[in-house]
């Protein structure tokens, strides 16, 4: 009896070393804000990420995969804890989404020193686009001052000459307002920082009527964005000043503000009017699967999914090398069909991609928005130049 | 800097202020009285806005929206004194922080299961939706139906105060307790009213938000920490005090937003003022209660002179 208990333990050992000699699955970790005031964000680009490998028959690259999901509570720490426990615990081939600039940042370290692919699904900041830049860290949605940008040329071609600026009184506030400036010529009416989640803008509204501008750009994330928009149309100023914004008004909340938000302009990568190949299908399936219409946070998600597919194929499936897979990765940016439009990575690992200008529109009695063009087409970030990796 | 500009800004204090007022009153009667510290008192901010908002789609009604967010404020308010917070108002004040930082950890995870994490959409009325023009400004009407309901709500709770026998009792009850309720009045069930008043009161100053602010998951928090700075300066416990601090607050909150920058403009350079400016006025209100505790501890309008 012994002998076969034990014949039964050895039996099952072996087996379980042909498989991993066969190649285990491949092993995906997903971080992101799932919890707190952004975690409409975070869940976005989870489900867009896990609609994407469902796509693709829940493989990657022919082999089968399992993700493991992290709430980083948009906190830095969190996310460094995370990525060390991803790395050496879970052994994970890649890790995705990463959450905000500063979550990202704080999680380097473990990631630098162990090689490990990552790809940030919602940040680019400026430090990791220029000198700081990484041969394994991506970012697969933009570098932070893209739609700004795509907003002041915007701005610059439809001929405005005064515009007000708004933003929240931090790193990536001054970011943004930086980026308007650096593509819009004409005059700054106005600089404006509010402090971090505030709730009423009435008395920057009202400063904002006496200042003579004839546009207004705001960066207001998440809740801010929704309180802040939905103060400026109340106050009646949707219909006399053209309202730019980035990541103001987005897929996360155009469902909470309806009316309100109709005619906000927005600077972004992707949004549901674009006509590029397969969106239309991304949007339907979305919609059909989670019961609400995806925001560009799960576009990106969806994009990652394709991405890793085509980088594992190219590997076939050994992920061992890092180098070679973050090589893949890269290569495999130039392949892929984005649902955005054209798309690569540049020398830096940002995305080189269009910035396009949308506007908010009531359509029968549902709230889109339509494409009012593309102000930055195949557009490259500022720093890449001061990136000194290959 | 016109004199409208001045004016406008003097609406947007008052509005804020009411709005203070409202969350303030029930925090500072429940500490005052029952020396009960309630951090769940912005999660109940919280309901009424998501009540209101619900009510608000299905029925269409505005009046009806903020009926029911004052309903639902009242009801969990009697419901969770009688279950929670009824058992600990012996202990000390660390344990009815722990008790009441687990409610609101409890209420935004059950909004989040309920309502998901995006924010949700509440509707107003095409009638209230509308702006007033006052010198060349565009002032949106539904403020001044914030300010009117919270100047109503400040004159009733005076007169429910002031005037009238259970007013007479919560002014006792907060003086001796224990004499109160040695002299035959059920102690208790006016503790568990008084609680919910508050409660219904915090849940009405979430429904009047609804319309104006995004309502989500930990909406609560942020406010609950200006409402906390309103009670201190206005005396904990005094009522009327609530409502002056909340109105001194917000104007001192709201000025120096707008003004601070532009005065420090005048002797600094523009990205000093930019990057000092929102800064300074974000502390203000803080420096505000500092000085005030500093100088008067028991706060400007206290509810009983010591």
């Amino acid at each position: 009896m012994k002998n076969i208990a034990l014949a039964k333990c050895f039996a099952v050992g072996a087996a379980a070393l042909t498989l991993s000699a066969a190649h285990a699955e491949i092993k995906i970790g997903f971080t992101g804000p799932l919890s707190g005031p952004v975690a409409a964000v975070g869940q976005d680009q989870y489900d867009g990420f896990m609609l994407g490998i469902e796509a693709l028959g829940k493989k990657l690259g022919g082999e089968s995969v399992s993700v493991l999901r992290e709430d980083d509570q948009l906190k830095p720490e969190l996310g460094n804890q995370i990525a060390r426990k991803l790395i050496d615990r879970d052994k994970v081939d890649a890790i995705v989404g990463l959450g905000f600039s500063n979550v990202l940042m704080a999680s380097l370290p473990r990631i630098v020193e162990s090689g490990t692919v990552a790809i940030a699904t919602n940040a680019g900041p400026s430090p990791l686009a220029g000198a700081g830049c990484l041969p394994h860290v991506f970012s697969m949605s933009w570098q932070n001052d893209g739609t700004a940008e795509a907003m002041g040329k915007y701005a610059q071609d439809s001929g405005y000459k005064r515009v007000y600026l708004m933003a929240p009184n931090y790193q990536a506030g001054k970011d943004y307002v930086a980026g308007f400036k650096r593509y819009f010529k004409g005059q700054i009416a106005d600089e404006v920082y509010t402090q971090v989640n505030q709730p009423d803008y009435s008395a920057e509204i009202a400063q904002l009527q006496s200042a003579g501008a004839d546009a207004v750009f705001v960066f207001y994330p998440g809740g801010m964005g929704v309180n802040f928009v939905k103060q400026f149309s109340q106050a009646g100023l949707m219909k006399k000043l053209p309202l730019l914004s980035a990541f103001t008004v987005d897929g996360t909340t155009i469902s909470s503000l309806r009316d309100a938000a109709v005619g906000t302009i927005s600077g972004a990568m992707w949004d549901v009017a674009l006509k590029t190949p397969g969106n239309t299908e991304f949007i339907s399936n979305f919609t059909k699967k989670y019961g609400r219409v995806p925001s560009h946070y799960a576009a990106v998600g969806y994009d990652t999914a394709k991405l890793l597919d085509i980088a594992v194929r190219k590997v076939k499936g050994n992920t061992t090398d890092k180098d070679a897979f973050a090589a893949a990765v890269k290569a495999a940016g130039t392949e892929l069909k984005s649902i955005r439009g054209p798309f690569r990575f540049n020398s830096n690992n940002m995305p080189v991609q269009n910035y396009y200008a949308f506007q908010t529109i009531k359509e029968g009695n549902d709230f889109t928005v339509k494409l009012l063009g593309n102000p930055l087409p195949d557009h490259q970030d500022a720093y890449v130049a001061q990136c000194k990796a290959k | 800097m016109s004199a409208t500009l001045l004016l406008a800004q003097v609406l947007n204090g008052l509005q804020y202020g009411v709005m203070l007022f409202l969350l303030a009153a029930g925090l500072t009667l429940v500490f005052g009285i029952m020396s009960f510290v309630n951090l769940a008192h912005g999660s109940l901010y919280m309901l009424g806005a998501y009540a209101a908002a619900v009510v608000g789609v299905q029925t269409g009604s505005f009046t009806l929206s903020v009926l029911a967010a004052v309903a639902t404020g009242a009801a969990v308010g009697m419901a969770l004194e009688w279950v929670a917070v009824s058992r600990l108002y012996r202990r000390d004040h660390l344990d009815h922080v722990l008790a009441t930082f687990g409610l609101v950890l409890f209420f935004n995870e059950v909004v989040r299961m309920i309502w998901g994490s995006q924010p949700v959409f509440v509707s107003l009325p095409e009638s209230l939706s509308g702006t007033v023009d006052i010198f060349g400004f565009t002032y949106p009407t539904y403020r001044f139906l914030i300010i009117a309901v919270g100047l109503l709500v400040a004159v009733g709770s005076q007169w429910l105060i002031h005037k009238t026998r259970v007013g007479m009792l919560i002014r006792a009850g907060s003086v001796n307790p224990q004499m109160v309720s040695a002299l035959g009045v059920n102690i208790r069930l006016l503790n568990a009213m008084l609680f919910a008043l508050g409660s219904a009161l915090a849940a009405l100053a979430g429904a009047m938000a609804g319309p104006i602010l995004s309502v989500q998951s930990g909406m609560g928090e942020p406010v609950l920490i200006t409402t906390l700075v309103v009670i201190v300066i206005g005396g904990i416990g005094s009522v009327h005090g609530a409502l002056y601090a909340g109105i001194i607050v917000s104007l001192v909150d709201t000025l120096g937003r707008t003004f601070l920058p532009m005065l420090i403009r005048e002797f600094a350079s523009r990205e000093v003022a930019n990057a000092a400016g929102p800064a300074l006025a974000s502390m203000l209100i803080y420096l505000l209660m500092a000085v005030i505790l500093a100088l008067r501890p028991q706060g400007l309008f206290p509810a009983h002179k010591a």
